[in-house]
């Protein structure tokens, strides 16, 4: 009422606090007879309006009901028969992985010079995948030396983590032999040990959940998330690794969960955590670029392109 | 105007060229032999004066003095240095006999940097960059921050991980007897499950194929091994992803061949220790010992090239962003 206009004001901070919180008890009371009067209507939750929901339209996304929910890394085989006649150029980037059936084999590496915030960080993802190597950095072995080498070796993927001022600030993944190439900045990494309530990480291979990747850019590069994983997941570890698409940001985030009963499911987080925004897309192995963010395609609001 | 008037209005009231900063004022006159605001090096307070430029790839000395003060068009007299280090040492000594100890000794520092910064930057530009910088505006880096905390916030992950595990549970995911749920729940869900079929039987025949198709997600496939195949490549790039277990002399030998014209801070093979993957606690110790080696070794070894040293500078680098 009048005690929170700016002419007048309780001066006693006590008296006003409470009076402010009476306010406030009584706000909330309405809104939740509201919201218990729409349940026993029957009309739908009221939902929060975002700019999820105001989205600028894409001509790629299929079908929002369809792809709303991506499918974990063991099914990725069925999916592939029904993506195959939805787009086979999609696929073709990752055919060792769809078609052949091959699991992933990465080599992972950082930038040249780099300290131990890298090397820490390519710890992290060592306990992420199941057969991956690491190998220190040459500087004068270019990333296409790298690729054309361990492609030759039988590696699917190659990984660069950049270093930048002692920060962790971008992650290359190549899809070996043919590419393509994609380029993330890489933000807000935390490390499993730092994240409160931490579990400990066990080694079987987790199942993947991947969250939201709709247009044909971004199931591109859902199927390049999946492609890093094995086909079939070891589901008695209980383990499984979200990357969760909201607005172009793409979280990262690692979960033990137990099925506490038929509708209620326990998550403890594993760690690490970080954030990855996708900001080039090459063919080959860094060829010509086919897709990149500018600083431009911020400036409206509602466009997302994954 | 005499030295010492130019000098007290520059440094009690004003000058265009002086930056202040807490600690020290600094100048922007190119004339500037140190950058630095002080009587002494101050280019426009000094009648005589020296300093060196470098003009498109060239160096010069320049000099000033106070008998051609009076005609500003042709107050500084330039010398081009030569292209070697030592003879343009030698000229800047002969030009500047008898000239303030200072300047000598500032002019001598300051081409001994222009060579070093012409040094690095032909070898830069022989060796090929993969990085490329983008700067980013202090403004774009705060707006995503705080884009990506209003993602987050939208995001609700955790809810959403929920959603999708039950209905993986619930729709038969993980096969006919899943070992991540508990036998009482299963038991649960699957009554469910087997409702719900029943239901969808009788309403729709055409389904019931799919559905079956779907169930066989939990089979197990035995798949084919990829295997290690004998790979024959090119050598020097075989012994980087050897690393480990191909002999270390070797790649000394390839190493001094070729690398003679590249950095200095390459690390011997020891340190290229690779990984095995299948023992992740491995992992952990491998890298950790790779850690301490890599003081050691780098003390032990240095690369065998021309002996010039080299300072890097890092003058703009703070709105640089790696890609």
């Amino acid at each position: 009422m009048g005690t929170t206009s700016k002419n007048f004001k309780i001066k006693n901070k006590d008296v006003r606090t409470q009076i402010n919180l009476k306010h406030k008890k009584e706000k909330s009371k309405l809104k939740r007879e509201e919201r218990k009067e729409r349940r026993e209507k029957g009309l739908p939750k009221q939902v929060p309006d975002t700019i999820d929901g105001k989205r600028e339209y894409d001509e790629t996304i299929k079908n929002p009901e369809d792809s709303d929910s991506s499918v974990d890394n063991s099914d990725s085989e069925d999916e592939k028969e029904n993506e195959k006649q939805d787009d086979d150029d999609q696929q073709g980037d990752f055919s060792s992985y769809f078609k052949d059936g091959k699991d992933p084999k990465i080599l992972i590496t950082t930038s040249a010079n780099c300290t131990r915030h890298a090397y820490n960080f390519v710890d992290c993802f060592g306990e992420l995948f199941e057969d991956i190597k690491f190998i220190k950095r040459k500087r004068n072995y270019s990333m296409n030396d790298m690729a054309r080498l361990s492609s030759n070796r039988g590696y699917t993927h190659l990984v660069v983590v950049n270093e930048d001022k002692k920060t962790i600030n971008g992650i290359t993944f190549i899809a070996l032999p043919e590419g393509p190439t994609y380029y993330f900045s890489v933000s807000s990494y935390i490390e499993g040990k730092k994240i409160p309530g931490h579990g400990k990480a066990t080694s079987h291979i987790p199942e993947l959940v991947l969250n939201n990747f709709k247009t044909s850019l971004g199931a591109s590069v859902g199927n390049l998330f999946k492609s890093l994983f094995p086909h079939k997941p070891d589901i008695e570890g209980r383990q499984v690794i979200t990357i969760h698409n909201q607005r172009d940001f793409m979280f990262f985030r690692r979960h033990r969960y137990v099925f506490r009963n038929e509708e209620k499911v326990g998550l403890q987080e594993l760690g690490p955590q970080f954030t990855l925004r996708l900001r080039r897309v090459q063919r080959g192995v860094k060829g010509e670029t086919e897709w990149e963010h500018k600083p431009s395609m911020d400036k409206q609001k509602k466009k997302f392109y994954l | 105007m005499s030295d010492e008037i130019i000098w007290q209005v520059i440094n009690q009231q004003f000058c265009s060229y002086k930056m202040k900063t807490d600690y020290q004022n600094f100048c922007r006159n190119e004339y500037n032999v140190t950058g630095l605001c002080s009587r002494q090096s101050c280019p426009l307070a000094n009648a005589k004066y020296a300093t060196i430029k470098n003009i498109d790839g060239k160096l010069y000395l320049y000099m000033k003095t106070a008998e051609r003060a009076h005609t500003p068009s042709k107050l500084w007299e330039r010398i081009k240095l030569s292209k070697n280090y030592e003879k343009a040492l030698q000229q800047v000594d002969e030009h500047l006999l008898y000239w303030n100890k200072f300047l000598i000794h500032k002019c001598k520092q300051r081409l001994t940097k222009f060579t070093q910064i012409a040094i690095t930057e032909r070898r830069m530009a022989l060796k090929e960059e993969e990085r490329s910088y983008v700067g980013v505006a202090p403004k774009v880096k705060r707006r995503e921050v705080n884009r990506e905390r209003k993602a987050l916030s939208a995001a609700k992950i955790e809810k959403t991980i929920e959603k999708e595990l039950l209905t993986r549970l619930k729709t038969g995911a993980y096969g006919e007897k899943p070992l991540n749920v508990d036998e009482k729940i299963w038991k649960k869900v699957l009554g469910d499950m087997q409702e719900e079929n029943e239901l969808e039987d009788e309403e729709d025949y055409d389904e019931e194929e799919e559905e079956e198709e779907e169930e066989g997600v939990g089979e197990i496939e035995y798949v084919e091994e990829d295997d290690e195949e004998d790979m024959v490549d090119v050598e020097d790039l075989e012994k980087w992803l050897e690393g480990d277990n191909s002999g270390d002399e070797e790649g000394l030998v390839n190493d001094d061949s070729e690398e003679e014209s590249s950095d200095d801070d390459q690390d011997d093979d020891e340190n290229m220790k690779a990984i095995d993957k299948h023992s992740k606690d491995d992992f952990n110790d491998e890298s950790k010992k790779r850690g301490k080696n890599e003081g050691g070794s780098g003390k032990k070894k240095r690369r065998r090239r021309p002996n010039v040293e080299i300072e890097i500078e890092h003058e703009n680098a703070g709105n640089l962003l790696a890609q």
